[in-house]
């Protein structure tokens, strides 16, 4: 610790060398925080989809909707809580760039399912049960496009055309939900509109449910209660196939792609740029200080205390600029949350930091080591000689 | 001139003794380049691979107001009226060339072990007058599937991307076991990426009358404006015409919008790091050169010259890099094939294309990272006070 302000001093010996090589260090951690925190989310990280919850959907595929006749069914299997049945909606709001999941669900059974994490005020709940035409809104939503309770939003439904041919519906906001656990919550983006009102003003479809969401008792029996399920319906034309939310989300998200392929090959270029970077300033810092290294030896440095100064400079470069970027990279990453984007918010998790934290001392290390080996090796006589 | 090109060309054989830093610049923009490229020729494969299906001879008809044939819904009272639209072509004996299709989605594997998915894949039933329309469509494997069996002609990137599609081999969905008794190819368009079987076995297995969409073979293509006003006088006909070509073309515009954005920001970011590490090369490069430079101005070279040569060495640097970069992304990327989610929620393959432009592209991004880089330090180097830098040694 005592060294820390020659440490200091060294670094600023060549200020405009010390800046641009912290100012690399920043971009590079700055990426290195968005990258992971993307990877981060994509491969489930930090979704928020621990409650217990089964989504059972058509083995053929979620979009082919189950029928309503299985609820019976489902609701009698052990261990299900309670049942829930949610039609998408396909809605656009005034542009399809705009796009939020919309659900058409019954509001007694969504209470059933999803009041543990989300909460809606018994005024709010008696709205939305008293008119067919309302429908709630997660906080996110509703601060996205700044609506209140009260409003009329106008939906056109790509999947669901009304009677009369019309493709234009719309629905009253009853109520606007928060979440009870975190905010990272997938639901705060969705609305729910009545699945009554759907079902009944719809061209066609009748008695079409979209999936089933099952609220059970017991998480760790979830595998068992999904092979039930799934057993029931065997060899017929409704077959389904039964997962946790989680799973259901993780395998939409690699739906899109390998997405964390892409992302760890971007940080890989990242961090072998910043690697030759670094590398080169430390060995050039270094190099230049050669006499001084060897007056530090002749007044009594060890040849191990040199190694270590030099170390520690090179640490202390990276772990400054690491922290920065990584600081840059959480502040950029609170600004997009409170963006109007169809993104889940984004945020750097203890893994995040976990990793980043980790390159930063590795980076210390691989760049600092060959030029403190180096300096330890220094001979007194050859370098105060300039040979 | 003669003096500017003298001192540039002194200077670059003088480089190799800098290698390792100027090896920053090299290998910094040589990242940025690649990155750029990589996602761009994203974007511009998958363009391709939409914009390249479908033809412009041919019209689509979906439900009006949808976007994707998935939300499109055609009843089939409807369907018998389309024949008598105006600009349809006839074949041969006399039969309309319309296809009333009918879309679902189905569920295949993709990948193995962590990054093991199930994923969306389409499955269009046709009728016989689409495959005869469709003359980009050719059987590469086995037969054409038989109507009333449960029988599937697979696209050749189906195929090749997903799990278990082989002729002969058999798929389960819907409670019964369809089997795959071939490959079509249709030069790497969307349809390549999905499941073919005949319309009205899809519509009885899948519970769906109707249509999912309607292809109509046109006359000539300047038929499709008299089919657009019959459509829209006839009340009854809620449908939207576009030509098919159309229709693909549209679907590419989000995403080519969004990872556009996307890969601007990320390059933009990279560009700055390395910018940073340019700049920092070409300052210690100039500080390396700090006592022949002075000599230069010494013996009464003007500071132009030496400006010019540090400016030549950073843009030949960035070049390079953007030269390596660009490289790399054409081996590892270009032709790589890969599949998405599309507008339609289901698969579509397509592969990475490095085209000319784009290695234009970012052969101009290094040039400007080079003439950014290597600006203050060649004003640095043309002010450099020549007796202080004497001094100095």
């Amino acid at each position: 610790m005592k060294f820390l302000p020659l440490i200091w001093a060294i670094l600023w010996r060549k200020k405009i060398r010390t800046v641009l090589t912290l100012l690399s260090l920043v971009t590079a951690f700055l990426l290195l925080g968005l990258l992971q925190a993307a990877n981060s989310l994509f491969s489930g990280g930090t979704l928020n989809l621990n409650a217990p919850l089964l989504i059972t959907q058509a083995r053929v595929s979620f979009t082919n909707p189950l029928p309503l006749r299985l609820l019976p069914q489902l609701e009698a299997v052990p261990g299900v809580e309670a049942v829930s049945y949610s039609q998408f909606f396909g809605g656009i709001y005034q542009d399809q760039k705009n796009f939020f999941p919309v659900f058409a669900v019954m509001p007694e059974r969504w209470l059933r399912v999803f009041s543990h994490e989300c909460q809606l005020s018994a005024a709010q709940i008696e709205a939305w049960k008293a008119s067919r035409t309302t429908a709630i809104v997660g906080r996110r939503l509703a601060d996205r496009f700044g609506w209140k309770v009260g409003d009329r939003i106008p939906l056109v439904s790509q999947l669901w055309p009304q009677k009369d041919g019309s493709r234009a519906w719309a629905f009253d906001v009853a109520g606007i939900f928060d979440d009870r656990t975190e905010e990272s919550c997938p639901r705060m983006g969705n609305m729910y509109i009545r699945y009554d009102y759907l079902d009944e003003a719809r061209a066609y479809g009748q008695g079409l449910a979209g999936i089933y969401l099952l609220r059970i008792s017991d998480p760790e029996k979830a595998l068992a209660i999904a092979s039930a399920v799934d057993a029931m319906f065997e060899n017929s034309p409704d077959e389904t196939k039964t997962q946790t939310e989680k799973d259901f989300s993780l395998n939409f998200a690699r739906q899109i792609g390998n997405l964390s392929l892409i992302l760890n090959s971007i940080l890989g270029a990242v961090f072998f740029t910043i690697l030759m970077l670094t590398g080169n300033t430390m060995s050039q810092a270094v190099h230049e200080r050669i006499p001084e290294l060897a007056v530090m030896k002749t007044i009594g440095f060890t040849d191990g205390g040199v190694l270590r100064l030099v170390l520690a400079e090179s640490l202390f470069l990276c772990v400054l600029g690491g922290l920065a970027g990584m600081a840059l990279a959480s502040v950029t990453m609170r600004v997009l949350t409170t963006l109007p984007t169809q993104f889940p918010p984004m945020h750097a998790d203890l893994n995040v930091w976990l990793f980043a934290i980790g390159s930063m001392l590795g980076l210390g290390v691989i760049v600092g080591l060959p030029p403190a080996l180096r300096a330890r090796r220094l001979n007194i006589v050859d370098a105060l000689a300039g040979r | 001139m003669k003096t500017i090109l003298v001192v540039t060309w002194m200077n670059l054989q003088a480089m190799r003794n800098r290698i390792g830093s100027s090896l920053v610049i090299v290998v910094g923009i040589a990242g940025v380049v690649a990155v750029l490229i990589g996602m761009l020729s994203m974007t511009q494969g998958f363009e391709r691979t939409l914009r390249g299906t479908g033809s412009d001879g041919r019209a689509l008809l979906l439900s009006a107001g949808v976007l994707a044939e998935l939300s499109s819904n055609i009843d089939r009272d409807t369907l018998p009226l389309l024949q008598a639209l105006p600009g349809v072509k006839r074949s041969a004996e006399g039969r309309p060339l319309i296809s009333n299709e009918r879309v679902v989605i189905t569920e295949l594997r993709k990948g193995e072990g962590k990054q093991r998915a199930y994923v969306n894949v389409s499955l269009r039933g046709v009728e016989p007058a689409g495959i005869e329309m469709r003359r980009e469509v050719k059987l590469a494997e086995g037969r054409w599937f038989q109507s009333g069996l449960r029988e599937i002609v697979a696209g050749r990137q189906t195929q090749q991307q997903f799990n278990g599609i082989r002729v002969g081999g058999t798929l389960a969905f819907r409670g019964s076991v369809w089997t795959v008794v071939g490959i079509f190819e249709s030069g790497g368009d969307a349809h390549e990426t999905e499941l073919w079987t005949d319309a009205d076995t899809a519509r009885s297995a899948f519970g769906r009358p109707g249509a999912s969409s309607v292809l109509i073979q046109l006359e000539t293509p300047a038929a499709l404006r008299g089919l657009k006003d019959a459509v829209s006088r006839d009340p009854r006909l809620q449908l939207d015409v576009t030509t098919e070509r159309a229709y693909f073309a549209a679907q590419s515009q989000n995403f080519v919008e969004q990872i556009g954005l996307l890969t601007t920001i990320l390059a933009a970011i990279m560009a700055v790091g390395a910018l940073f590490g340019a700049l920092n090369t070409m300052y210690s490069a100039v500080s390396t050169r700090q006592v022949e430079i002075a000599t230069l101005r010494a013996i009464g070279f003007s500071g132009l010259p030496v400006a010019v040569s540090v400016m030549v060495e950073a843009v030949a640097l960035a070049v390079s890099g953007g030269l390596i970069g660009a490289l790399i992304s054409y081996l590892l990327f270009n032709g790589l094939t890969v599949t998405t989610l599309g507008q339609n929620f289901t698969q579509v393959a397509f592969s990475f294309a490095v085209t000319p432009g784009l290695l234009l592209r970012g052969l101009i991004w290094a040039l400007v990272l080079g003439l950014a880089g290597g600006f203050l330090p060649a004003i640095r180097a043309a002010r450099l006070p020549v007796v202080d830098a004497l001094r100095a040694q």
